[in-house]
């Protein structure tokens, strides 16, 4: 196994975000400040509690999760669309490291800016609002799951992309509205019928309640459907990208 | 031709076809030797990148095998790849990222060791050092093709590829481009070049091979392919006119021109050398004194001219 060449691509990928540390750290912390701002403090103080948690405190992990899943997009999808269009991806198809190597190299990279920077959105929320983490392993644990799980999906999007626009698109027109109407501002069990039952059917309700439950134990499904959902998007993208590197699709010729 | 021991690429029955159904190598078999400079000559579209970019990775192949000193370039891509350095023919850069950060970003990829010495001896030498600190978009377009080369040798390949290496590059870099492929050869690596600049190929290639329609057509040694292909033309130009149909011309194979002056002799191929002293000799003996004789060897542009329309 070629380490050293997975290690070159994870440190090249790092550095390209440390060159651009502060928009792309500040961006999503303004953004997630400003919502906590109108969501948490000044509408938040009128909302009754969901399930005995002030509403500040209940809207922190959806609005780290939507923060999390656009940026493990974005990153994941720009680090390998980047080379395919200015042409020098001829450099990692033609060096000796493997198909692995190479997800290692760029998802390792996006996933570790993802975590950072749900810490960092997690310390920010933490001077708005006051709350406790129950579970903090399980919290690591679901936030490092998610981060590793979506980038794969940008790093797919990345793949098969042929121009920009359709690198903004999927996450515009469908991850965003996914996790607004998921659970990220609301319990589903607010909703009423059929559109609870509807909600159910959005994948990214079970990724939000995973993370919920590990900050306050509570949760609008099971843990374990959450824990199985994420396991499967894992699983499904895995074998996405193994596909592509198998066949070269839109990669090689 | 594949069974040569020295061969350090082994190219056997390759096609390529691409989805389009364009079928762009037709079984290409080729065995480039250690340590030569070999230089891939064919019009656009011959498949001349096609065939560099399989060897490379960057594109599936399909029938046929290629191996690079003697490790299938499919099975045993790790060291395959390893011993292969690439200089494509885009000058397809990281704009952003330092020329010191991208050859050893280049280095890493191959899982070398971390060497700064090695890679400031290679800046060096390509007149980089200097450029080292700045970001590669804000070279010259020379400057980024030295990057390129740069990047190709940061870790020390035993094969380089040269996808049109002085495309559109000053004469100075061409210049320095060729002493720097000298140089390298001199240490043991092997060079596979293409190339549109026929000079280049005959200047700098141990041999050479013509690839056309997807089929090498010819490979041989530059100067044998002269030699062969190649044809002499003699011009003499005699002291006094003669008349034509004159009995002292016959059987010479030289044709006389209106001026009556003016006899012009071309031999094709091997025993050029002889043809021409054979007929100075007779016609000396013959009694025609000539006040100038002029000889011109065919360039190597005009034999793949020829080769190239005689294959179409």
């Amino acid at each position: 196994m070629n380490v050293t060449g997975a290690l070159a691509i994870y440190k090249f990928e790092m550095t390209r975000w440390f060159r651009t540390l502060f928009q792309s750290i500040a961006a999503p912390v303004v953004s997630t400040s400003l919502y906590f701002v109108v969501f948490g403090a000044a509408i938040g103080s009128r909302m009754p509690a969901i399930d005995g948690i002030s509403y500040g405190a209940f809207i922190v992990p959806g609005l780290i999760l939507l923060s999390i899943l656009t940026e493990s997009i974005g990153n994941a999808s720009f680090g390998i669309y980047m080379p395919k269009w200015a042409g020098t991806i001829y450099e990692v198809l033609s060096v000796p490291v493997s198909a692995f190597e190479i997800v290692a190299g760029y998802v390792g990279a996006a996933a570790t800016k993802s975590v950072l920077l749900g810490l960092i959105m997690l310390a920010t929320a933490r001077l708005f609002v006051p709350f406790s983490v129950a579970h903090p392993l399980a919290m690591i644990a679901f936030l490092v799951l998610i981060a590793v799980t979506f980038c794969l999906f940008g790093f797919i999007l990345g793949l098969l992309a042929q121009s920009w626009e359709q690198l903004q698109i999927v996450p515009i027109l469908i991850i965003t509205p996914l996790t607004f109407l998921g659970g990220s501002f609301y319990s589903i069990d607010m909703l009423p019928e059929p559109w609870r039952s509807l909600t159910l059917f959005n994948p990214v309700v079970y990724l939000i309640n995973g993370f919920r439950w590990s900050f306050y134990g509570v949760a609008d499904v099971d843990v374990r459907f959450s824990l199985i959902a994420i396991s499967a998007f894992l699983a499904l993208f895995l074998a996405i990208v193994w596909w592509i590197f198998k066949t070269g699709f839109r990669l090689k010729t | 031709m594949l069974g040569r021991v020295t061969a350090i690429l082994s190219v056997e029955g390759l096609t390529k076809s691409y989805a389009s159904g364009f079928q762009a190598l037709k079984g290409i078999d080729l065995a480039i030797e250690r340590g030569e400079i070999f230089a891939l000559l064919g019009p656009n579209g011959a498949g001349k990148s096609t065939l560099i970019n399989i060897i490379c990775g960057i594109v599936k192949p399909g029938d046929g095998g290629v191996r690079v000193d003697g490790h299938d370039i499919v099975r045993d891509f790790r060291a395959a790849r390893a011993l292969i350095g690439l200089v494509p023919q885009e000058l397809s850069t990281d704009a952003f990222e330092t020329v010191w950060a991208t050859v050893r970003f280049s280095r890493g990829l191959f899982g070398k060791p971390r060497n700064d010495a090695y890679l400031e001896q290679v800046l060096k030498d390509l007149s980089l050092w200097d450029k080292r600190l700045e970001k590669i978009m804000t070279l010259s377009g020379g400057m980024k093709r030295r990057v390129l080369i740069a990047k190709a040798l940061a870790h020390e390949p035993r094969v380089l590829f040269l996808d049109e290496p002085t495309a559109g590059v000053d004469v100075e870099l061409r210049r320095d481009l060729w002493a720097m492929v000298r140089r390298l050869r001199e240490s043991g690596v092997t060079i596979i070049l293409t190339t549109h600049y026929i000079e280049e190929a005959e200047e700098m290639a141990d041999r050479i091979g013509v690839i056309h329609h997807g089929q090498i057509i010819v490979v041989d040694e530059t100067a044998s392919l002269i030699k062969k292909l190649g044809q002499k033309t003699m011009t003499i130009h005699l002291a006094t006119a003669v008349a034509a149909g004159d009995p002292r011309l016959e059987g010479l194979g030289v044709s006389l021109a209106p001026d009556g002056r003016t006899l012009t002799y071309v031999v094709h191929g091997e025993g050029a050398q002889s043809g021409v002293a054979e007929v100075l000799r007779a016609l000396i003996e013959r009694g025609l004194s000539f006040a100038d004789v002029h000889t011109e060897q065919s360039s190597l542009e005009d034999i793949f001219v020829t080769l190239v329309g005689g294959a179409s």
